[in-house]
């Protein structure tokens, strides 16, 4: 099957309806290995073991990201190539990519108060990571208030755009700004500076958080051409009885 | 430092990680099957898509006479 060819929402289901079942086995097995990574973690002199928590709090950051960037990717095939799956697979990444930044958010609270004695502090990086989860929650509220689906598409297409701004800022606010976040420590410049020790739990654990994510995402847009097949039947319906 | 110290706060992120992801497949799983259910029910009614235009023609006729 050529690629093109998944721009069919047929075939795409049925792809989605053959790949889901192998995504779900590779997100159990890979949480299991993780987790049982992460049971073995030592502890680290400054953080104890409270360091467990960023095994999560950091694929939360990286997925709440992402999501965003598969929207925008997915809001210009909207507005410069039309393609069919386009505004499905925006409208499908939105409340997943929320769910992601608001684990991000309450794990990195739950880290916070131990480590640095408060839930929140309004530094760069942290206030810019809750302007994106208000931004997917704008791009939710679009998709709900406007009925027609083409023009929500559109509406919602232009603030992702525009939203994406908001990327670089979470990226570099901790080199631009003085913040009480730490710098990057994996995604940066002359490599990881996290031990290996720590490296290889969190990087299987962004893996299996990752799959989690393209399952979720599969089985959304597998939800929401669904919808758009019924949303079209009940149009007809009520153009046969009018 | 103790991994008792925090226990608690460990604790409380990895149950609020496992409710929002618990969550996300609770919603996907849930909005499937009811996506599932209206169109099981529009095809038993006659209606069905486009590509099946036989199925859905004498469906149209029998809701215009029931109008």
């Amino acid at each position: 099957m050529a690629i093109v060819d998944l721009a069919n929402p047929s075939r795409f289901l049925n792809l989605a309806n053959r790949a889901l079942p192998w995504f779900g086995g590779a997100v159990v097995l890979a949480f299991a290995f993780g987790l049982n990574q992460v049971a073995a973690v030592p502890d680290v002199y400054q953080q104890g073991a409270t360091v467990k928590i960023m095994f999560l709090h950091v694929p939360g950051a990286w997925l709440g990201m992402l999501g965003w960037a598969v929207m925008t990717v997915a809001a210009l095939g909207t507005l410069v190539w039309r393609h069919p799956l386009a505004d499905v697979t925006a409208k499908a990444a939105a409340p997943i990519g929320a769910a992601f930044t608001l684990m991000c958010l309450v794990t990195g609270s739950l880290w916070g108060r131990p480590m640095w004695g408060t839930y929140w502090v309004w530094d760069a990086r942290l206030t810019s990571v809750l302007v994106l989860f208000l931004l997917y929650l704008g791009v939710i509220a679009v998709w709900r208030t406007v009925e027609d689906p083409s023009r929500a598409a559109r509406a919602a297409a232009i603030l992702t755009i525009v939203g994406a701004l908001d990327l670089p800022i979470i990226k570099f606010s901790v080199d631009w700004w003085n913040t009480l976040h730490q710098p990057a420590s994996v995604l940066r410049g002359g490599g990881p500076t996290v031990h290996p020790t720590f490296l290889m739990p969190l990087l299987i654990m962004a893996s299996a958080f990752t799959l989690l994510f393209a399952a979720l995402l599969l089985a959304a847009m597998r939800n929401e051409i669904l919808r758009r097949r019924v949303r079209t039947l009940r149009l007809l319906q009520a153009s046969a009885v009018t | 430092m103790e991994a008792a110290d925090h226990l608690g706060f460990i604790v409380a992120a990895y149950a609020a990680a496992a409710a929002v992801v618990l969550a996300l497949i609770a919603w996907v799983a849930l909005d499937y099957h009811a996506q599932r259910r209206a169109l099981a029910d529009l095809e038993r009614r006659g209606f069905s898509r486009r590509s099946e235009p036989m199925r859905s023609a004498p469906a149209m006729e029998q809701a215009k006479e029931g109008a």
